[in-house]
């Protein structure tokens, strides 16, 4: 996955539960179907709680990516 | 989203350590899509005034000197702020209990907009269809 393709890019890092998921949620509300948003997070939390609301939500999880003390979360927007 | 059980919570203690957790509480049932129905009372409904919502409430005595040291430190949105998002993500209502508001002599107007209105407790009853969180 290279940059270019991402709509908007979160920097949530440092920011404790829930704010990384409450976040990505504005995101993707303000946002159009099919864009593609990157959350990064450095809390637990996230790991767990951003794919469940994306599975909730019915919105696709592109990408994991485990970086040094954070996550890089990689959302499409589906609907 | 499917229709899920509603969160009914009683929020009782004004500390800022109890509304986090409750504000925590109400913003991930939100996102998963819950109704969250917020009842206000006592120490909570004092907490949420316009005037002082933001003010340091302190945090409850369990806490102790070590646990309030490691709460500033830690930092983190405001809880206010998370019930912001919460009610702007999710279908949230958070009602003073009239009996506290008339104890303490307070309108509507005296609270924080977040508050939607004041009502008794079998109002907030109306709305509850499973159990109660009482924090």
């Amino acid at each position: 996955m290279t940059t270019a393709n991402i709509t908007r890019s979160i920097d949530a890092r440092g920011m404790p539960c829930p704010g990384p998921l409450m976040s990505l949620i504005g995101a993707i509300r303000e946002g159009q179907v099919g864009d593609v948003i990157e959350v990064l997070s450095s809390d637990e939390g996230s790991r767990s709680d951003i794919p469940a609301w994306i599975s909730k939500a019915g919105h696709e999880l592109v990408d994991l990516v485990e970086e040094d003390g954070f996550a890089r979360f990689i959302i499409r927007k589906v609907r | 989203m499917d229709e899920a059980q509603t969160l009914s919570l009683v929020l009782f203690s004004g500390t800022d350590d109890k509304l986090n957790a409750a504000s925590v509480l109400t913003a991930g049932a939100a996102a998963m899509g819950r109704k969250v129905n917020v009842f206000l009372q006592y120490w909570a409904l004092d907490a949420f005034r316009a005037d002082r919502i933001t003010k340091d409430h302190g945090v409850s005595s369990e806490a102790g000197s070590e646990g309030a040291a490691l709460m500033q430190k830690h930092g983190g949105q405001h809880w206010s702020e998370i019930f912001r998002q919460a009610k702007d993500i999710g279908e949230v209502g958070i009602h003073a209990c009239s009996l506290s508001m008339e104890m303490f002599g307070l309108k509507v107007e005296d609270l924080d907009p977040l508050v939607d209105n004041q009502e008794g407790v079998a109002s907030f009853f109306l709305e509850v269809d499973g159990p109660v969180t009482f924090i």
